[in-house]
């Protein structure tokens, strides 16, 4: 188990208890979704050593935890940026990043001062106090500062979630940076389904302090027996490359395992590109023949594989193969009672609309 | 002006004394009260403010027997070959720090409780082990504390009367200090001397107290509201 996190992990805490087992990849963003008060928080302070917890925790085969062998939080290779920036008052930017990049041993430096500085834009910010900054420009800097600790594992706590609109926006692609150019795992923590969208890899499902389901980041989503199908938004997520543009139109067409699909471009969508489509249930439909004569332009044939029905009766999901791919469609039961679709049945999947994330 | 000099200078030298021993003291006791959840933190808490309430007679009373020869601090203090802490300079910071001890404690103990958890636990997920944490982030964060405990102890000690009196008694050059000298001058009468020591005192506590609001309003920490 050298690439993997592992975490096995139990606290009782003000009548809060918090029971997983955890087996997540050594890199990539794992994404710890669900509710307020599900845990999520408890989890992250516990694998950082922040909260007491017993049994185990190894990252990528270095053990940070053993039963009562717990290595205090300083000592281990780990970095932390919480919900609010907190970064010290009474400290310059400057001086905030150099507070944990100055405890790295030299030798064991793996991102530059400069680097970091660089990576998150705080060129013209150093000199600054941290009263003088944005809520976006302080937690680039607590982010930076975590970043020059040069971390085993980044855990992020509900970063963007202190942030206004503008904020967020402004921060999320240094994220998605980070997550393309980091080989450092991350454990990202959020209740947003849109940075979920855009940053996940794998993801945990939590709730009432367990976790309901551990996975690739679309194994999870497809599943139609978690609470997330149920949403008004359930979907999955595909990675996809931009294949062939149509600038008549301003069309690109983006391919993934499984299938291709015409998507309207936007700036930033270059051939060769790689980039995630989501693809909502709601936007998906089922016809048992191809019809050309129609408006819908993106008619793929794909397999039934489960259907079930929604806590409301008069909908049903359905879960489809788009060769590797999963799919889900969400359609009236009437609907699927009149096609009588059944699993492994074959169809053609028309999706009426479909958004670039990334 | 000679004996008037000499009761000035044993003043300072008490108060500086008195506020270097209680700093060293008072700081692992501010933050031990600021964090623990020690069911004994109410009970110490109470007893670190009971000069606050008690009047500085009792105190004195209580030290002077305490450390008289037969009590028992008198006798520690005798069998290490010392002999006795009443009416000496010695015996005079013993009785300051315990009197003064409030003054010094309380600002500290607001200042660390106002810090809070969180940015002790970001140094320490930076890196930083617990006694590096305290001297980097918990003592710069708490200075407008240690500004406040500073000048209010030193302040509160050139002010005491009531435990040297018990304590130290009227020895020139060695316990007599300035509120002594100044009872003196006016229980015989001498007017003119006690004025020029009394306004003294006043014009020292008001700058002394002006130097502290200017530099707290400065930095922004005022939490101390006397």
């Amino acid at each position: 188990m050298n690439d993997h996190i592992r975490a096995t992990l139990t606290s009782h805490h003000d009548r809060f208890t918090l029971a997983v087992d955890l087996t997540l990849p050594g890199r990539g963003v794992t994404v710890i979704y669900g509710p307020s008060g599900c845990g999520k928080t408890t989890l992250l302070r516990c694998l950082a050593g922040l909260q007491p917890a017993h049994g185990h925790v190894s990252v990528n085969g270095d053990c940070w935890q053993q039963n009562h062998h717990r290595r205090p939080v300083h000592q281990r290779p780990l970095a932390y940026v919480f919900q609010e920036a907190s970064l010290f008052p009474h400290l310059t930017v400057r001086g905030n990043l150099n507070y944990g990049y100055r405890r790295v041993p030299r030798g064991q430096r793996r991102i530059g001062f400069d680097q970091a500085v660089v990576w998150l834009g705080l060129s013209n910010l150093l000199e600054r106090r941290p009263h003088q900054l944005s809520g976006g420009q302080r937690q680039r800097v607590a982010i930076a500062r975590a970043l020059l600790t040069s971390p085993r594992l980044l855990l992020m706590d509900e970063p963007l979630s202190g942030l206004d609109r503008q904020s967020k926006l402004d921060i999320l692609p240094y994220l998605e940076r980070l997550h393309a150019e980091l080989a450092i795992p991350v454990l990202y923590v959020t209740h947003s389904p849109d940075e979920m969208a855009r940053l996940a890899d794998h993801l945990v499902l939590m709730d009432h302090g367990r976790v309901l389901a551990q996975g690739p980041l679309n194994e999870i989503l497809s599943r139609l027996d978690l609470p997330l199908a149920e949403e008004e938004d359930a979907g999955v997520i595909i990675p996809a490359v931009i294949r062939e543009s149509d600038p008549r139109w301003h069309l690109c067409r983006a391919e993934f395992a499984g299938g291709s699909l015409w998507v309207r471009d936007q700036p930033g969508t270059d051939i060769g590109q790689p980039i995630r489509l989501r693809i909502l249930a709601r936007d998906v439909s089922i016809a048992l023949a191809a019809h050309p004569d129609q408006s819908i332009q993106n008619l793929l044939p794909a397999t039934v594989r489960q259907l079930a029905t929604e806590a409301h009766p008069a909908m049903t999901l359905v879960r489809l193969a788009l060769g590797p791919t999963p799919i889900l469609a969400r359609l009236t039961s009437r609907s699927v009672h009149r096609l009588e679709l059944s699993p492994e049945q074959p169809v053609w999947l028309q999706v009426k609309s479909v958004a670039i994330v990334e | 002006m000679t004996a008037e000099w000499q009761a000035v200078w044993l003043t300072l030298k008490l108060a500086t004394t008195t506020t270097v021993v209680l700093l060293v003291l008072a700081t692992p006791l501010a933050w031990w009260l600021a964090r623990s959840r020690h069911w004994l933190r109410q009970p110490i808490s109470a007893i670190v403010a009971m000069p606050l309430v008690l009047p500085p007679t009792v105190l004195g009373f209580y030290l002077l027997i305490l450390m008289g020869p037969s009590g028992p601090v008198g006798q520690f203090t005798q069998s290490l070959g010392l002999g006795t802490l009443p009416f000496t300079f010695e015996g005079l910071v013993v009785a300051s720090v315990i009197y003064s001890l409030p003054f010094t404690v309380q600002p500290l103990q607001n200042a660390f409780a106002g810090i809070g958890e969180r940015m002790l636990e970001v140094a320490g997920t930076l890196g930083a082990s617990p006694w590096d944490r305290f001297f980097t982030v918990a003592i710069p964060l708490a200075r407008p504390g240690f500004l406040t405990a500073t000048v209010l102890t030193f302040a509160h000690t050139i002010g005491e009367f009531g435990v040297v009196l018990m304590i130290g008694g009227n020895i020139p050059g060695e316990t007599k200090v300035l509120s002594v000298a100044i009872y003196d001058h006016v229980e015989t009468l001498q007017y003119a001397q006690a004025h020029w020591l009394a306004g003294g005192m006043i014009a020292f506590a008001f700058l002394v107290l002006l130097c502290l609001y200017l530099i707290n309003g400065r930095l922004g920490g005022g939490e101390w509201r006397p």
